[in-house]
């Protein structure tokens, strides 16, 4: 059976879709991705869609499902490099993914992911390593 | 003005897996007739919207793939039928928020803002049918 | 029946040119400044030939028979070259139904011992011409509808430039009302433009846009939450306290966008967003010293 590999950096979870996605292929990401989370703690997920032509309502909710899961683990879940076309129909579409972080690439997306995470571990542990 | 179709195609959609070539074909469709990539995304995306509801409420069914043309203009035409339960009240169903299903219920309103031409009938007990229409400038 | 059209104007074809070319050339509204005599000839030769090669006794009761569609074609030709041109619908109409009258003249010459048939031929003939005129109207018409979609197209392209007014801020000054079809063209080329450059801010400045309904802001909205699921932000500038006003008096809500009244303030916010300081330098004036 087909799945899509998710690839563990540091303290995230890198996923990159770059296959069109039927519907049990992406129910599978989505427990796959909360195992995962929860089997490495990983702190932050990066859904890389920047291959991604359609996003449909489908596959909004996977993605908004796997950042509400990921938040009940303490992970951060952030989606990035998505299509200007794929924008303005999720728009158009009422579908504006409420509740999951965006950036534009994955780097920018790593970044955003310290930021958040490391605000909470600042308190503790002083070692800011980027910036 | 009179819409007239140059070339036809029929799908049937059975199962999960039979959406993703019935999106490329849509895409070929699409592309054909110089569509632009987001008023594509959008075609494909309401396509994809609808072909999910078949599968989900009707069981399946048929798809009819047509480039359709209208004076200048050139769009393509989706028809998808269902022997399906049909849809009891197709004006609550249009309604922003509405679902029976567990999805988020922007299913068909959402899927009509997206394609220039939308037309929905059904009968309880027979099946439903949606024919939309796109242009490539639309 | 010994004389039918189309033998006639086989045979006095040349005489049926003259006769046009006459009539075309006598009327006071020719246009010599756009056309030259030697063209006249040319265009008026050709769709002559053209119809006298192609009328036939039966198609001449039927206009949308499959041979006139070369007549047809010259004549589609003529008149959207005259569309560009400049000539008036008026004097492109007149071209055609210039011919008409001198197929006429001819016929009456030819049939001058038998009324009834030059009546009845007459009667096939006009109906036939009166055809092609509307066709030449048609077509005059399409002629000037593509001008006019070209220069909305072209309008709609050079209206929305997105200026890259930072590293990483895109600025993007909207002029003109925001209706569906030039929102789509914005979001477009802005959410390109952020891809293209990697930028994370944009400034959407509305100084420019007369008033604001309910559309206008919904289109607006749209606009910052494409931008928002692409990972970058969208600030909105250039809102004048009457846009202010008429916003809260339709009760939009805009507490979800970051608005700011001109585009300075909304590039101090950008670099604020981005930490960056714009300072007065201090210059060491040594030399006056």
């Amino acid at each position: 059976m087909d799945r899509i590999p998710i690839l563990r950096m540091g303290p995230f979870l890198l996923v990159t879709i770059q296959v069109d996605l039927y519907d049990r292929l992406a129910l599978t990401l989505e427990s796959d991705l909360v195992q995962m989370v929860n089997k490495t703690g990983a702190r932050g997920v990066l859904i890389d869609i920047s291959a991604v032509e359609i996003v449909d309502s489908f596959m909004g909710r996977i993605i908004g499902n796997i950042a509400s899961m990921s938040k009940i683990l303490d992970a951060e879940t952030v989606v990035v490099g998505m299509q200007p076309a794929v924008a303005i129909t999720l728009i158009e579409l009422g579908l504006p993914l409420k509740g999951v972080y965006t950036a534009l690439n994955v780097e920018r997306g790593m970044q955003l992911l310290r930021s958040m995470i490391d605000l909470d571990e600042d308190q503790d542990e002083d070692e800011e390593t980027d910036e | 003005m009179m819409v007239i179709s140059l070339s036809k195609d029929v799908m049937r959609i059975i199962k999960d897996q039979d959406v993703v070539p019935f999106r490329n074909r849509v895409k070929e469709k699409a592309t054909k007739i110089k569509m632009g990539l987001v008023n594509q995304t959008k075609l494909i995306t309401a396509a994809s919207e609808l072909v999910r509801n078949m599968l989900k409420y009707g069981n399946g069914g048929e798809i009819v793939i047509e480039v359709v043309s209208r004076g200048r203009e050139n769009g393509v035409r989706l028809t998808f039928k269902d022997k399906g339960p049909g849809i009891a009240d197709i004006s609550l169903a249009m309604k922003d928020g509405y679902s029976t299903g567990k999805s988020l219920g922007l299913g068909l309103p959402g899927t009509k803002r997206l394609v220039s031409e939308f037309d929905l009938k059904s009968e309880v007990g027979k099946g439903t049918t949606v024919m939309i229409i796109k242009w490539a400038n639309g | 029946m010994s004389l039918s059209i189309s033998k006639i104007l086989q045979k006095r074809k040349s005489s049926v040119l003259e006769k046009w070319i006459q009539n075309q050339l006598s009327d006071e509204g020719l246009r010599d400044d756009l056309i030259s005599n030697d063209e006249l000839r040319a265009s008026s030769e050709e769709l002559v030939d053209i119809l006298a090669t192609n009328l036939n006794d039966t198609n001449i009761e039927d206009a949308n028979s499959e041979d006139f569609e070369p007549v047809l074609e010259i004549i589609a030709g003529i008149s959207l070259t005259r569309a560009r041109q400049g000539f008036s619908p008026r004097e492109t109409g007149l071209f055609v139904m210039g011919l008409k009258d001198a197929i006429l003249s001819v016929l009456q010459e030819e049939m001058q011992e038998d009324p009834t048939s030059l009546f009845r031929e007459s009667m096939k003939m006009i109906k036939l011409m009166d055809n092609f005129s509307i066709i030449t109207f048609e077509t005059f018409i399409k002629g000037r509808e593509e001008v006019i979609l070209r220069q909305t197209d072209e309008i709609a392209e050079i209206s929305t430039p997105v200026i890259r007014v930072w590293d990483g801020i895109l600025a993007l000054p909207i002029i003109g009302t925001l209706d569906s079809a030039r929102t789509q063209v914005v979001m477009e080329n802005l959410l390109q433009e952020i891809v293209q450059t990697g930028s994370s801010l944009a400034i959407l400045d509305i100084s420019g846009v007369p008033a604001v309904d309910s559309l206008v802001a919904q289109h607006i909205i749209k606009t910052v939450s494409a931008t928002r699921l692409m990972g970058a932000e969208c600030i909105i500038s250039g809102i004048r306290p009457e846009i202010a006003q008429t916003v809260v008096h339709l009760g939009i809500d805009l507490s979800t966008i970051i608005t700011k009244a001109t585009l300075a303030s909304a590039l101090k916010y950008a670099f604020s967003i981005l930490k960056l300081e714009v300072r007065k330098t201090q210059k060491e004036k040594t030399t006056l010293l």
